[in-house]
């Protein structure tokens, strides 16, 4: 008997997927892709939780959230282009140099 | 239904974390979206579901594809060292995947139960969304405005030095 | 039967009829334009060279699949094998399967069960439609990249750009018609287009959104990277563009996409804004003409007249994109991407707010 709330474990599932994606990979542009993978667990979260009460509100939150995070991709692909112009690198070893 | 659809999504959101080919983990991410889509509609999500393949795998992974593309990204060679970190990070993210798993299985709530009429459609998003949710709305679109002169302000070339120019009349 | 099988066969026939009419097309394209440019075009495929085998003209529909997909499918070296095999994919995949959409004829009963002529009756089905044409960018990128070839490469990039930007204008324009007819479901769109107009005119799409139309049919033609937008293939200067490294059964996939999206936009432009299924003055009950009593004709009657009609005015909207594309010389890159941002974006987003001005004074069209 399929639930709604099988959904939200399988969020959950795709959102640790996503993070352990931040965590190992070293290229860039793959950390942003394993961002996106959690956004969208969040996502899925949200709209399992829209099925389960009946209500729109959790439908609206995807919504804007979809906005927000197409809205930081392009930010933040921006700003990996500006970044790769100056170090001609994405791997995030070798931008280091504001750690202690 | 749900088990096959679980399985693709799984399977290609592991295959963005572990292709060594960004070109490839982008496409394998095109797919995670596709699938969450289709799980969108099995919620009773239809608009959301369209939405998610016309912005999110329609236009952003499409940007994504373009940087890749523009700044030549190549697999890391270097890619395969630091294998305790993984295989650490690895079973960590996989323990606390089962324990959240298995605690929101419990949670309970059918599919498609005690949905109202029209629930999911345009009409419905739209009463909330212009309803309960507008000042947020109002400020999304500012957010999209910033986001977009940000975007063209951080990628454009500096201030004309690569100026391509002028052509060379034949003498 | 179940809901399941229905579906299936509603889903295989339109599959099929696609399919069909593509590869139609592509003969009609090869004919036709011979016929438009004054000569006579292909026509000496023999089998064998014998005699009754020798039906010049009609062979050529056959022998040009058969040599397409027996070439050697060569794979260029130092490209990513599973990346060129997936560009076909990518590119024809959403072209055949937006079809799913698009109604072609009303609801019919049978044994006692309403079978509505949709393949899938979607609530977002024109949001479904829009979706799939964004899903079609992939295809492009995708070939440009995996084919090694910095030349492609630049023709895929190119490409993509403007498809990206004439999706917005076809967005924009989609936006008029669904705050004209209110609503998103292509099935209540083509319905609403059943009613008459002082009794004698069809109350059509094109009557309410004259200039959606004009900008639906173009931007559908700069999706379809059809000429006078075809920078990106451009057959007579570029070899084959974003496509050069494919060949074989990769090269007729992607001819095979042009073409479905020929149907496609003209299925579209036909749904939206020219009846789709209605025929004028035809009821479900019977024809019902201007002052004249209504003359009643079974459901069955109806109904095929209803999918007759729809076959002939998608097949007119074909004859016309394959007549402009004869016609008309190509468009250069930035007089294209000025088109679509410059002309089309802000005419576009003036009809929206027209249409709604003029909604809120008259109210909607049903």
């Amino acid at each position: 008997m399929i639930t709604a709330a099988h959904y939200l474990a399988l969020s959950a599932i795709l959102f640790f997927i996503g993070a352990t994606g931040v965590v190992t990979r070293r290229n860039l542009i793959v950390i942003f892709m394993s961002i996106e993978i959690m956004l969208n667990a969040a996502n899925l979260a949200f709209v399992a939780a829209a099925a389960i009460l009946g209500k729109m509100d959790g439908q609206t939150i995807v919504f804007f959230v979809m906005t927000v995070a197409a809205a930081e991709a392009a930010v933040g692909l921006a700003v990996m282009i500006a970044l790769f112009r100056n170090v001609e690198t994405v791997k995030a070893d070798e931008v280091g140099a504001l750690r202690w | 239904m749900f088990y096959p659809l679980a399985a693709v999504t799984v399977v290609s959101a592991l295959a963005v974390i572990t292709a060594r080919n960004p070109v490839r983990s982008a496409m394998a991410l095109v797919a995670t979206l596709a699938s969450l889509a289709v799980c969108f509609v099995a919620l009773g999500a239809h608009l959301v579901a369209a939405l998610q393949i016309i912005v999110y795998a329609g236009a952003v992974m499409v940007l994504f594809l373009f940087v890749i593309m523009l700044l030549n990204v190549q697999e890391d060679p270097h890619e395969g060292g630091r294998t305790g970190l993984k295989v650490a990070a690895a079973a960590i993210g996989a323990a606390l995947a089962a324990l959240f798993g298995t605690v929101l299985l419990r949670g309970g709530g059918s599919v498609e139960g005690a949905w109202p009429a029209g629930f999911g459609t345009t009409r419905a998003l739209a009463r909330v969304l212009f309803g309960d949710y507008l000042v947020a709305f109002e400020l999304t679109s500012v957010l999209l405005l910033v986001a977009v002169v940000g975007a063209v302000v951080l990628a454009r070339h500096d201030s004309d030095e690569s100026d391509p120019g002028e052509v060379e009349e034949p003498q | 039967m179940s809901v399941w099988l229905i579906g299936a066969i509603k889903s295989l026939v339109v599959v099929v009829m696609v399919l069909q009419l593509s590869a139609f097309l592509l003969w009609i394209e090869r004919k036709g334009s011979a016929l438009i440019q004054n000569r006579l075009g292909a026509n000496r495929a023999h089998i064998f060279g014998v005699v009754p085998f020798n039906l010049g003209f009609l062979n050529t529909l056959v022998a040009d699949p058969v040599k397409l997909f027996t070439k050697e499918d060569f794979v260029p070296a130092g490209s990513d094998r599973f990346l060129h095999a997936l560009a076909p994919f990518m590119a024809l995949f959403p072209a055949i399967i937006t079809f799913a959409a698009i109604p072609f004829g009303d609801s019919i009963r049978v044994a006692g069960r309403t079978i509505d002529l949709q393949a899938v009756h979607l609530d977002v089905g024109l949001l479904y439609i829009l979706a799939m044409v964004s899903m079609g960018v992939y295809g492009v990128v995708i070939a440009g990249w995996a084919s090694n070839n910095r030349w492609a490469l630049l023709g895929s990039i190119r490409g993509s750009a403007q498809m990206i930007s004439y999706e917005l204008a076809m967005g924009l324009a989609l936006v008029c018609v669904v705050l004209t007819y209110g609503s998103v479901d292509l099935q209540a769109i083509v319905r609403d287009q059943g009613r008459t107009l002082y009794g004698v005119v069809p109350a059509w799409g094109v009557l309410y959104q004259p200039v959606a139309f004009v900008l639906i049919f173009i931007a559908g033609m700069a999706e379809s990277k059809r000429v006078p937008f075809d920078i990106p293939e451009a057959e007579s200067e570029l070899i084959s563009g974003y496509f050069t490294e494919y060949s074989g059964g990769k090269q007729a996939a992607f001819m095979l996409a042009d073409f479905a999206e020929v149907v496609l936009v003209a299925g579209l432009v036909t749904t939206l804004f020219f009846g789709g299924w209605q025929v004028p003055w035809l009821t479900a009950q019977g024809w019902k003409f201007p002052g004249a009593e209504l003359i009643s004709l079974s459901p069955w009657t109806v109904t095929i007249l209803q999918v007759a009609a729809f076959s002939v005015k998608v097949l007119f909207f074909c004859w016309l994109q394959i007549l402009i594309r004869w016609t008309v010389p190509r468009f250069r890159y930035d007089q294209l991407m000025n088109l679509g941002w410059k002309r089309m974006m802000p005419i576009a987003l003036a009809n929206v707010v027209i249409t709604a001005a003029v909604i809120l004074v008259w109210g909607r069209a049903a």
